[in-house]
């Protein structure tokens, strides 16, 4: 069981660039224009030949989203901060799609921390800027004596703290969801072989079971019980992987279909709930800052 | 390879996978605060069956705020074990 979980491959190095020196494209790069060049056509193509009156399905999908957005950002910051529904929105986006591509087996720029600690450090400038402009220079430095003077350090380490583990958040649930699928499609291919190699050892065993399993669903069919028809089909499909795998055709049949039920759980359900916590927080941050 | 050069890298190679053993004993903590998380929230939708999908999406985002301390032990885990051993054996020699 050869189990390989690496950062980012590097797929080209380009020596002696006039301005940065040694420049490299890892896969990040390359997948993450990809997403952008995927959205912006989503996006161009959700608004084009908008009407106002008679407007067609395509037109109400992109105004249902635009006013869940909109009413997302001002439920969470109030009426007056409008000009970050953009930001949120695209890093929502973004994030999304970003983590739903690696269910096409395409490596997902998420699953890489420079990603997320860039989207965490555009939230941080806005924090900064806010608390600056909301009690002056002179304020904020003073922000951080607040309870005692002694307590300095530990609120600029939480300050900084703020974006990074906004960032290992995010980061931490997309690459757990990736080591999880690795090792489930290394384990299954092991179980695979072995069962496979167990059952396929003889011919005859095989195609043996493969009857069985026919019988069984005629069988079930006939008496409607659908117990017998579920193994029936069980024990066909295995007798015929098995039957395969002894006349030479050998694949690992049991990672077909199995890794998408835990995928369900860490791609589906954690890729979009991440992607939604993240712009919880920074709207509820930038609402803070802003507010005293 | 000299016995001793053997003898530090087992020791490396060893650190790393205690390390990662004890990292995801963090993996405590989100569990009983997401338990709790639950319990609260089931037994405010037995008092009050109409607010339950309200009450369920505010349990999901609290549940997945909370669940950041037990990613930092097993992020800081899988480190240990697939990042850490190149890093020591470049070091050892």
């Amino acid at each position: 069981m050869d189990i390989e979980i690496n950062g980012a491959r590097i797929l080209a190095t380009f020596e002696d660039v006039p301005l940065f020196g040694t420049v490299q494209i890892s896969q990040t790069l390359l997948v993450s224009w990809i997403v952008m060049i995927l959205i912006s056509a989503l996006c161009i193509w959700l608004g084009s030949n908008l009407r106002v009156t008679g407007i067609s399905r395509k037109q109400a999908v992109a105004e249902m989203l635009y006013t869940s957005l909109v009413k997302f950002v001002r439920g969470n910051m109030g009426p007056n901060f409008d000009r970050y529904i953009p930001l949120v929105g695209t890093i929502f986006i973004t994030s999304i799609v970003s983590n739903l591509i690696s269910l096409l087996g395409i490596w997902s720029p998420t699953a890489d921390l420079m990603t997320e600690l860039a989207w965490a450090l555009v939230v941080f400038v806005l924090i900064t800027y806010h608390k600056i402009k909301a009690s002056g220079f002179g304020g904020y430095m003073k922000g951080f004596l607040d309870p005692i003077a002694v307590m300095a350090p530990l609120n600029v380490m939480s300050e900084l703290f703020t974006p990074i583990s906004m960032a290992c958040r995010h980061f931490g649930n997309i690459l757990s969801g990736m080591v999880i699928s690795v090792l489930i499609y290394a384990a299954l291919t092991v179980g695979s072989s072995a069962l496979f190699g167990l059952l396929g050892s003889s011919l005859l065993a095989a195609l043996a079971i493969a009857l069985v399993g026919g019988i069984l669903i005629f069988f079930g069919k006939k008496t409607g019980k659908k117990f017998w028809f579920v193994l029936g089909i069980i024990l066909a499909v295995l007798g015929v992987c098995a039957a395969l795998t002894n006349l030479g055709a050998a694949y690992p049949w049991l990672i077909v279909g199995i890794p998408a039920i835990p995928s369900l759980y860490f791609d589906w359900f954690g890729g979009c709930i991440q992607a939604f916590i993240f712009c919880t927080l920074t709207t509820l941050f930038i609402k803070q800052a802003a507010g005293d | 390879m000299t016995e001793m050069q053997l003898l530090a890298r087992g020791i490396a190679l060893a650190g790393c996978g205690i390390g990662a053993g004890l990292a995801v004993i963090a993996g405590i903590g989100p569990g009983i605060g997401e338990g709790n998380c639950a319990a609260r929230a089931c037994e405010v939708i037995g008092r009050n069956p109409e607010c339950k999908s309200d009450v369920t999406s505010t349990m999901i985002l609290g549940i997945a705020l909370s669940e950041t301390t037990g990613i930092y032990g097993f992020v800081t885990a899988l480190l240990l074990l697939f990042a850490a051993p190149g890093m020591f054996m470049k070091f050892l020699g």
